[in-house]
C-alpha cells in the first residue's frame, strides 16, 4: 500500500509536468493539424535558461533566493515564448499551404536545430541544478514521503491548467481560438484574425512548456541537451491518450500517463517503464483511436 | 425603396478565372443602403463565387469591389468582416461542439475591445465586458426565438434551428451588409415563411441584405431588387415583378422549350 501511495504521489508530479507540455502539442495540433515535434525541445530550452539564470544570479554556493527562482521562471517563459513565435514564423508559416508531410519534416528539423543549439550553447554534458531551488521540506506519512517540491509542482501545474481552461472557454480570445480550431475559414469570415490566433497559440503553448521543462530540471536536478526528445515524446503520447486537439484531454492524458508510468516502474520494472508506456498507448489507440476525449477529431482529419 | 440612398457595395466590372474557366465576367452590381438585393441564377452561374469575391476569399482577376466607395478587393477575409460585411453559409458551418450561445459569442469577436492578454489577467474590465457580451448575445437569441436552446450544442439541433443560429452568430457581429447564401435551403414551408419575416425584420433594423436564393417564394417576397446571372454574366436586373416576366431569365432557368409546369414552379 505504501509503495502504491508513494508511486501515486510521484506519478501525479510527473503527470502534471507531462500535462503542461502536452497542452502545447494539443493546442498547435488543434489549430494547424500539425505535430510540433520541436515542442519538447522548446520545453527543455526553458530548463536550460532557468538553470543559467539561477547559477548566474546565485553563484555556485548556497541555496538561491526565492526572487532568483521567480526571475528564472519568468525569463524561461519569456524566452521560450519568443522562440515559439520565431519557430512558427520560420519553420511553419512558410509551409502553411504545403503538403502536410513537408511541415512534419520541418518540425523534425526544427527539433534537431533547437537540440543542437542547446548543445552548442550549454555543452553536451549533463548539467546539474544547484541544491535548494525548491523548498527542501519533506512530509512523512508512515513510509510515504511527499516533498514540498512535489506539492509545489502539482499545485502550480493544476492552477496553470485551470487558468488556461478558463481562458479558452470564458474569454473572447479563447472563443476565437476554439472557433479557429473548428473551422478556420468560417472563423475568418466572422472577422477573426486566424494568423493572430496561431501566433497566440505559439506563445501560450511554449510558455506552459517552458514551465514544465524547468519543473523537470528542478525536480530531477539535472538537464541534458537531448532530453527534450524523450520528455516531448511522453507529453505527445499524453496528448494522444487524451485525444489530440482537445485541451482538457491533454490534461487528463498527462496525469494518466504520469500515474501509469510511475506505477509501472514501481511495481514491474523501471527498465521496462518506457515500453509499458508505449504498450498503454497502443492499447488505448486500439480501443479508442481518437483518445479519451477526442471525439471531435475524427470528423476533421 | 428609394434609389436616393447611398451605395453601400458596388462590384465594378468584376471578373475571375480559374485556370481556363471564366467563372465571373464583367459583372456590375450595386447594393444601396437599406435594400434587400437578391442574386439569382441557375446552378453553376457563379453566385457563390461572387460572394467569395466580396468577402475576400477569392481575389478577382479583374475589376474592383467598392465598399462605400473604397476598394476592398485584396483585403483578407477577416479585414472585410471588420468593415461590416458578414455572411452565412450555404452549407451550415456552425462551430461544432460549441453551444448556441458560444457560437454567437464567437460572432461577437469583432465587436469587443479587449486585447488577447486581458483574458489571461482576467481584469475587472475584461470580466465586465464578457458579462455584457453574454447579455447582448442573449438579446439576439431572444429576437430570433433561440433563447431556449442557448446552452444546447449547436450542431445537435434541427436543421432549421441551426440556420437561425448561424444568422444569430452573424448578427452578433453587427453587420452593415448581411450576405445570406441560400438561407432557405433545407427549410420547410413554415420555416421559410418565418425566414421571410426574419429577413424583413433585419432590414428594418437598418441592416442591408444581399442574398442568394433558389426558393422563389423567398426571393420574390423579400427583395427590393434582383440581379440575375448566368454563366458568370449578368443577364437581367430589376424589381421582382419585372424579373418574373423577363424572357431571358425564364430561358436561362428553364431552357428554350417552354414548359407550363416548370413555369408555374418559377412563378
Amino acid at each position: 500500500m505504501d509503495i502504491f501511495l508513494q508511486q501515486l504521489i510521484n506519478g501525479l508530479t510527473v503527470g502534471s509536468i507531462y500535462a503542461l507540455i502536452a497542452l502545447g502539442y494539443t493546442m498547435v495540433y488543434g489549430i494547424l493539424r500539425l505535430i510540433n515535434f520541436a515542442h519538447g525541445d522548446l520545453a527543455i530550452l526553458g530548463a536550460f535558461i532557468g538553470l543559467t539564470v539561477i547559477t548566474g544570479l546565485a553563484g555556485s554556493g548556497g541555496a538561491p533566493a526565492n526572487w532568483i527562482v521567480i526571475v528564472a521562471f519568468v525569463l524561461a517563459v519569456l524566452v521560450v515564448a519568443i522562440a515559439g513565435v520565431l519557430l512558427e514564423f520560420t519553420a511553419y508559416r512558410p509551409l502553411r499551404n504545403a503538403h502536410r508531410l513537408s511541415a512534419v519534416v520541418s518540425a523534425l528539423g526544427a527539433s534537431m536545430f533547437i537540440q543542437n543549439g542547446i548543445m552548442l550553447i550549454w555543452s553536451p554534458q549533463t548539467l546539474t541544478f544547484p541544491e535548494g531551488i525548491m523548498p527542501q521540506t519533506t512530509y512523512n506519512f508512515g513510509s510515504v514521503v511527499i516533498s514540498a517540491t512535489q506539492i509545489f509542482i502539482v499545485t502550480v501545474s493544476l492552477l496553470l491548467m485551470l487558468a488556461l481552461y478558463l481562458y479558452v472557454n470564458k474569454t473572447r480570445f479563447g472563443t476565437a481560438i476554439r472557433a479557429a480550431a473548428i473551422d478556420q475559414d468560417a472563423a475568418r469570415l466572422m472577422g477573426i484574425n486566424v494568423n493572430k490566433v496561431i501566433t497566440s497559440v505559439f506563445i501560450l503553448g511554449p510558455a506552459l512548456g517552458a514551465i514544465g521543462g524547468l519543473f523537470i530540471g528542478v525536480y530531477y536536478r539535472q538537464a541534458v541537451f537531448d532530453m527534450g526528445w524523450i520528455y516531448g515524446l511522453n507529453a505527445f503520447i499524453a496528448a494522444i491518450i487524451g485525444g489530440i486537439g482537445n485541451i482538457p484531454g491533454a490534461m487528463i492524458g498527462g496525469l494518466l500517463l504520469g500515474l501509469f508510468s510511475s506505477l509501472a516502474s514501481g511495481y514491474i520494472s523501471s527498465t521496462w517503464q518506457q515500453a509499458i508506456v508505449f504498450g498503454l498507448l497502443i492499447l488505448i489507440l486500439m480501443v479508442r483511436p481518437t483518445g479519451i476525449l477526442g471525439e471531435r477529431v475524427a470528423d476533421k482529419v | 425603396m428609394s434609389t436616393s440612398e447611398p451605395t453601400l457595395l458596388a462590384l465594378d466590372n468584376i471578373g475571375i478565372s480559374f485556370g481556363g474557366l471564366r467563372a465571373v465576367d464583367q459583372l456590375n452590381l450595386e447594393v444601396k443602403k437599406g435594400q434587400v438585393v437578391g442574386l439569382i441564377g441557375p446552378n453553376g452561374a457563379g453566385k457563390t463565387t461572387v460572394f467569395n469575391i466580396i468577402t475576400g476569399v477569392y481575389k478577382p482577376t479583374d475589376g474592383r469591389v467598392l465598399w462605400k466607395g473604397e476598394a476592398i478587393n485584396g483585403l483578407p477575409p477577416y479585414r472585410v468582416a471588420q468593415r461590416g460585411i458578414l455572411r452565412t453559409f450555404q452549407t451550415i458551418r456552425l462551430f461544432s461542439g460549441m453551444s448556441v450561445l458560444e457560437n454567437v459569442l464567437a460572432g461577437k469577436h469583432l465587436r469587443t475591445r479587449q486585447t488577447w492578454w486581458a483574458g489571461l489577467l482576467s481584469t475587472p474590465a475584461q470580466r465586465r465586458e464578457e458579462k455584457q457580451l453574454r447579455e447582448e448575445c442573449m438579446e439576439i437569441l431572444k429576437t430570433l426565438k433561440l433563447d431556449h436552446v442557448a446552452n444546447e450544442v449547436a450542431t445537435s439541433l434541427a436543421y432549421g434551428i441551426q440556420r437561425r443560429v448561424e444568422m444569430a452568430r452573424t448578427l452578433a457581429a453587427s453587420p452593415e451588409l448581411l450576405i445570406l447564401d441560400e438561407p432557405a435551403a433545407g427549410l420547410n414551408d413554415n420555416e421559410s415563411a418565418e425566414l421571410n419575416k426574419t429577413i424583413l425584420d433585419i432590414r428594418d433594423s437598418g441592416v442591408t441584405v444581399l442574398l442568394v436564393e433558389h426558393d422563389m417564394n423567398v426571393v420574390m417576397n423579400v427583395t427590393d431588387h434582383i440581379v440575375v446571372i448566368s454563366f458568370g454574366r449578368k443577364i437581367a436586373e430589376g424589381e421582382p415583378e419585372s424579373i418574373r416576366n423577363n424572357p431571358d431569365v425564364i430561358e436561362a432557368y428553364l431552357g428554350k422549350d417552354d414548359d407550363e409546369d416548370e413555369q408555374e414552379a418559377f412563378a
